[in-house]
């Protein structure tokens, strides 16, 4: 299973567990977007998440408890941000970017005192079966949170596609106003929605300090979160799709760092860029002849709601 | 061309050096300030940087007085703190980053009668900017010779930041002195582009154990490779860069190259305060106290560790200096002669691998 000096079962083992912290902030900032919120505070909500799952995990000796700790984070951040835009009707994106910052500091002023100390360890989930060659790697040897990524991008596919829930959502996203004057309470909604992409941003921190650092320093996710904020456009607003983007970015970054390590030709600038190139590229496709519609955006993204107009 | 301009800036701020001597007459109390380019809690270069303040600190009591600012972003942010922290009082300024030189300069020029000592830059336009930097190649020299004698597999990695000389003068020395104890090894070096991710520091790490490399070294500034190699229960090892990293010992952390800036700090505020302060091009060592040797744990056999603690003591007495030739560059031609050592202007400006290691540097 060699391609050029490089194992293809260890490349794809290791861009699954790369890929787990983008896809879970990708995956809450899309249902985010489907209720027509553009919160650009992934980054910040990330790494809440990071130092928070951290504290948890160190404190209770549970790494459990530490990404529940994490998902807390990230949804009290994401509190702050629904309170200012869906109640004081704040402009998205500078309240977004703003908490971005807000959350660095804080996780920065949290994690005093937790440089340098090492958090439970995360376990394999099928233990010895992961040793089996090939499928043992790939499909058994991670730990529970990589399974758990997973459902989730298929548990929100099936909510938005399938549940009155996500039909919801997606009216909420696509014209508040029409989504008011039948009865939603928009608000509602899109606070819950909001709840869950910090949640999940949380989680997606958690894992970067829990299992794939494992340690807390500051700005620990060092732009983990704009890469999320980009694979949901990637992917179009469709769920599989960031699993997929998910899995492209997080595969590049490893393969380049492989290849160096095989001694490839190939100049690492030119696959460092790839991913943002092909986003580039969609986004072009997309965007050309059809419009809007047939880039999928929620047609309310970005926009306040407030009931008496 | 740039080691030329290096050599020219060298030479001026040398003379420069010697021509204006002595500033001021003594002063009976400091403020000393201090410019971040990362947090303090970053566990690397900026918490370094800051332990060497608080021991400034300590060593005055209340003839010193210190002030910072972290996240300091490189270039027009940096010259406004700098203005500030002038205008409010600061006597003598530590700028501790390579990107804020421009900015140190420039401020420099409009007060003159506070000093302004840059971190690892090279220019020193007015006579109140001095420039300081540490020999970290020396202490890649004791590490190259733990990685040489501990590899298994004949095969060693190193995690690099980005191509610049300082990093390259890193790997070089570290390579010669693996392959001095080692004629078999082989050098993988990655290169991560970022002196601070550490998920991607922990994937460097990843791909270099993947592709069999049993001892990593870093020139990146979280403890994220020596998470991983912890990872392999002992079969990989690694060094700690920047600070000791202690939490990793005895192993995977098997020794650490520290930055210790106190000792300069210390002498260049007390120069202010009794004088003798004037301009300066430091760049010292393991002998000066600036570059540490860590802990060789006992997860290195005892003559491995004895064979290390020599060359340690040999550089600092001065009796050794790691780029002492025959050394021949990466493409065969002749870089030093039999018994010749390296001029400081060939190791600040060096873009090239030594003869042995495979691959190219990016451009």
């Amino acid at each position: 299973m060699d391609l050029g000096g490089i194992n293809l079962v260890t490349l794809v083992a290791s861009l699954m567990v790369a890929a787990v912290p983008i896809m879970l902030a990708a995956i809450g900032e899309l249902v985010v977007e489907k209720s027509g919120v553009l919160n650009l505070g992934v980054e910040g909500m990330m790494v809440m998440g990071a130092i928070c799952g951290f504290i948890a995990a160190v404190n209770t000796g549970s790494p459990v408890l530490g990404f529940v700790g994490g998902a807390l984070g990230g949804a009290a951040l994401a509190t702050i941000f629904a309170l200012l835009t869906l109640g004081f009707l704040a402009n998205q994106v500078a309240t977004g970017l703003a908490l971005t910052l807000f959350g660095l500091g804080l996780s920065s002023l949290l994690g005093q005192g937790y440089n340098g100390i090492k958090p439970p360890p995360t376990t394999a989930l099928f233990g010895p079966l992961g040793e089996i060659p090939v499928i043992g790697p790939i499909l058994l040897g991670h730990d529970w949170m990589v399974y758990v990524s997973i459902l989730v991008v298929a548990l929100v596919w099936w909510v938005l596609k399938f549940t009155r829930t996500g039909l919801i959502i997606r009216a909420v996203g696509e014209s508040h106003d029409a989504a008011h004057a039948l009865g939603y309470k928009v608000a509602r909604i899109r606070f819950l929605c909001i709840l869950f992409g910090g949640a999940m941003a949380g989680l997606g921190g958690a894992y970067v300090s829990l299992v794939r650092v494992p340690q807390w320093v500051d700005g620990i996710t060092a732009g983990a979160g704009w890469i999320a904020l980009a694979i949901v456009v990637f992917a179009s607003w469709k769920p599989w799709r960031v699993l997929l983007g998910a899995y492209l970015f997080g595969g590049i970054s490893v393969l380049q760092l492989r290849l160096q390590a095989a001694g490839s030709a190939i100049p690492v600038e030119y696959l460092s860029m790839a991913p943002y190139l092909i986003t580039i590229l969609v986004l072009v496709i997309m965007s050309s002849g059809r419009g809007r519609s047939a880039l999928n955006a929620p047609a309310a993204l970005g926009q306040n709601f407030h009931a008496s107009r | 061309m740039l080691r030329r301009t290096l050599l020219a800036t060298a030479a001026l701020g040398l003379s420069l050096g010697l021509s204006t001597g002595a500033f001021a007459a003594g002063m009976d109390k400091v403020k000393a300030c201090f410019v971040y380019v990362g947090p303090i809690g970053d566990g690397g270069w900026t918490f370094q940087h800051h332990q060497g303040a608080l021991e400034l600190q300590k060593a005055y009591g209340d003839k010193v007085e210190i002030a910072w600012q972290e996240n300091v972003p490189e270039g027009a942010d940096a010259e406004r703190v700098l203005t500030q922290m002038a205008l409010g009082g600061c006597n003598i300024i530590f700028t501790t980053s390579f990107g804020y030189m421009d900015a140190t300069n420039a401020v420099a020029a409009k007060f003159p009668n506070v000093m302004f000592e840059h971190a690892t830059g090279f220019k020193r336009e007015h006579p109140n900017v001095s420039t300081y930097n540490a020999r970290f190649y020396e202490g890649r020299a004791v590490q190259g010779t733990i990685a040489g004698r501990m590899t298994k597999s004949n095969k060693i990695g190193y995690i690099g930041s980005f191509p610049i000389p300082e990093v390259i003068m890193g790997i070089n020395s570290y390579y010669l002195h693996a392959k001095k104890v080692n004629p078999n090894v082989e050098l993988t070096v990655v290169w991560a582009y970022t002196w601070f991710d550490p998920a991607k520091e922990a994937d460097s790490a990843k791909a270099l154990i993947d592709a069999g490399v049993d001892v990593i070294a870093s020139h990146t500034d979280s403890t994220a490779p020596l998470a991983e190699a912890a990872k392999t229960n002992g079969a990989v090892v690694g060094f700690g860069q920047a600070s000791d990293m202690a939490e990793y010992k005895p192993s995977p952390r098997v020794s650490s190259i520290i930055d210790n800036w106190g000792p300069y700090y210390v002498k260049r505020v007390g120069a202010l305060l009794d004088g003798s302060y004037a301009q300066a091009d430091a760049w010292e060592g393991i002998a000066g106290g600036e570059v540490l040797i860590g802990e060789i744990t006992d997860a290195v056999p005892a003559d491995v560790k004895a064979e290390a603690e020599a060359m340690r003591d040999a550089i600092a007495a001065g009796t050794y200096h790691p780029f002492t030739g025959p050394i021949n560059k990466q493409d065969g031609s002749p870089w030093l002669a039999e018994g010749q050592t390296a001029p400081d202007g060939d190791l600040l400006g060096m873009a090239f691998y030594v003869e042995g290691i495979q691959g190219d540097i990016p451009k």
